[in-house]
């Protein structure tokens, strides 16, 4: 899978949980899901759900902690389809 | 005195009517709300037919964003939200879009219980070790109190947010509650009414119990029979009522329109004392709640023009008559008028006392008596007491000035209130 592909698809998922003043424009690499786009905590589990099913992976605990900006989400994601 | 409350919104979502005009037609013309499900079949349920509202697709994206309906499966829920914010808007108030709570706006709205399919959901994912897949909703949907949470977040209420739970009694209490809230003086405009979800693992608990009717499989629009003699059970029903109570003063400062004031009301219990049971009522206590109701709205009994009763189509429908005679001292042609809307709609259970306050004060507004149906046979026992003729057997021309309307409940719960119009 292309990265510009993965990018694509993981801001779909995203772009569900925006809150409204949000727009998927906003969305950049950089992006801080809660201090920047603004996403509820409690729906960043559903995000979590949504990449397992779409890049059909296992995240754990542990990488969910770590997952504070779109750019780490593409890094987990990556290790864990290399891994 | 304390302060006075008046009813200044209505919403519904009644297996026979989505919304006040379609729920307004069908009482009127007396349509069934009951009928055939498929799934109650499958799974060899004696009782096959129940009364569900029928959502429209498209509909719920009137009330609930994209990411609400994602994974959404608490049909309890969705029927409350759309009576609750139908009945905001009928009282021409608008969801707080400000940067403050509405610390003078609350909610009371009840349910039995929250999202039971949900919860299924829950339980076979948990027993398949799959607890980290359950999403962010599970609980809310859940919870009892994710009805008035709900609509709390939608409406930016900042007085009480809760949920009561007392059975069929419900509805009804939710009303009491709110009223109670206004008249103390701790808030102004106050959102109650009540849910109850549809499906399988609500009603096959009653199917169990052998208390709902086996013979009408084929014929559901006759099933429901209140005050007849060849009553079977009742019919299980689901779906959602509101109510907007607001302080007169409130009220007259907007320049709403006002459908009915609450003169009063009272809730009780007989303990499961006596004849008074788990499931089956203490009669002192279901007098008793009607004589408090009537003395707190402060008239005579003579001056009801109209009973809403709870009258749910069992065998117990000419105690419950009889229960009204002797509390009211009225008997024969004296009697008020009285009728019974789950001919129609069946038994809502948790909702049916906030639907059925809905009906009767839609009443109020239209100036008619909605019609019983399925009681041509009124019960032999019902006449000994009462007239036929109090009990129309067809939607009625008449202005009715104050209504009463009781709910009783398992547990051994009642709740009495009492609405009239404004200027009567």
């Amino acid at each position: 899978m292309q990265e510009k592909e993965k990018y694509q698809k993981l801001k779909d998922i995203i772009q569900v949980y925006l809150p409204s003043d949000v727009s998927v424009d906003n969305i950049q690499p950089s992006s801080n899901f809660i201090s920047e786009l603004n996403i509820n905590s409690a729906n960043l589990v559903d995000i979590i759900l949504d990449v397992e099913d779409a890049f059909d992976i296992r995240l754990e605990n542990e990488d969910m902690n770590q997952m504070q900006t779109v750019a780490d989400a593409l890094q987990i994601i990556d290790s864990k389809l290399n891994g | 005195m304390g302060r006075r409350v008046v009813i200044t919104g209505l919403g519904v979502c009644a297996p026979n009517g989505v919304g006040l005009p379609d729920f307004t037609e069908a009482l009127r013309t007396g349509k069934s709300g009951i009928r055939f499900q498929s799934r109650l079949q499958a799974l060899g349920f004696g009782c096959q037919i129940a009364g569900e509202p029928l959502i429209k697709d498209n509909l719920l994206e009137k009330y609930f964003t994209p990411l609400q309906l994602r994974g959404l499966n608490a049909s309890g829920l969705v029927y409350g939200v759309i009576a609750g914010r139908d009945a905001w808007a009928d009282a021409c108030l608008e969801p707080n879009t400000g940067s403050s709570p509405n610390w003078d706006n609350g909610i009371i709205f009840g349910t039995g219980m929250s999202g039971a399919d949900k919860f299924r959901d829950a339980i076979y994912q948990v027993d398949n070790k799959e607890v980290r897949r359950l999403g962010s909703t599970t609980v809310v949907q859940t919870m009892a109190s994710g009805i008035s949470a709900y609509l709390a977040g939608m409406l930016g209420c900042g007085n009480q947010v809760t949920t009561n739970s007392s059975a069929c009694t419900t509805g009804t209490e939710s009303i009491l509650m709110a009223y109670d809230r206004i008249v103390s003086g701790k808030a102004e405009v106050m959102l109650c009414g009540s849910c109850s979800d549809s499906g399988p693992y609500i009603w096959g608990g009653f199917d169990a119990m052998r208390i709902l009717p086996r013979d009408y499989n084929e014929n559901p629009s006759a099933a429901s029979r209140p005050m007849s003699a060849s009553a079977q059970g009742f019919v299980p029903g689901s779906g959602a009522g509101a109510l907007v109570l607001e302080s007169l003063e409130s009220a007259q400062k907007r320049g709403t329109r006002i459908y009915a004031e609450v003169l009063g009301g009272e809730v009780n219990s007989g303990g499961q004392i006596g004849e008074g049971s788990m499931t089956a009522p203490n009669g002192e206590a279901v007098r008793r709640c009607i004589q408090k109701a009537v003395q707190s709205a402060g008239i005579q009994p003579k001056e009801i023009d109209a009973i809403n009763g709870h009258l749910t189509a069992t065998t117990k429908d000419a105690v419950e008559i009889s229960n009204w005679s002797e509390a009211l001292g009225l008997q024969g042609g004296e009697f008020p008028y009285i009728n019974s809307f789950k001919g129609m709609i069946g038994h809502c259970l948790s909702a049916a006392g906030s639907i059925e306050c809905v009906a009767s004060i839609l009443q109020l507004e239209q100036g008619v008596l909605f019609g019983n149906v399925n009681c041509e046979d009124v019960h032999p026992e019902i006449t000994k007491i009462i007239e036929k003729e109090r009990i129309p057997q067809k939607t009625i021309p008449y202005r009715p000035k104050i209504i009463t309307k009781a709910s009783f409940g398992f547990g051994d719960v009642n709740a009495c209130v009492i609405f009239s119009s404004l200027n009567r």
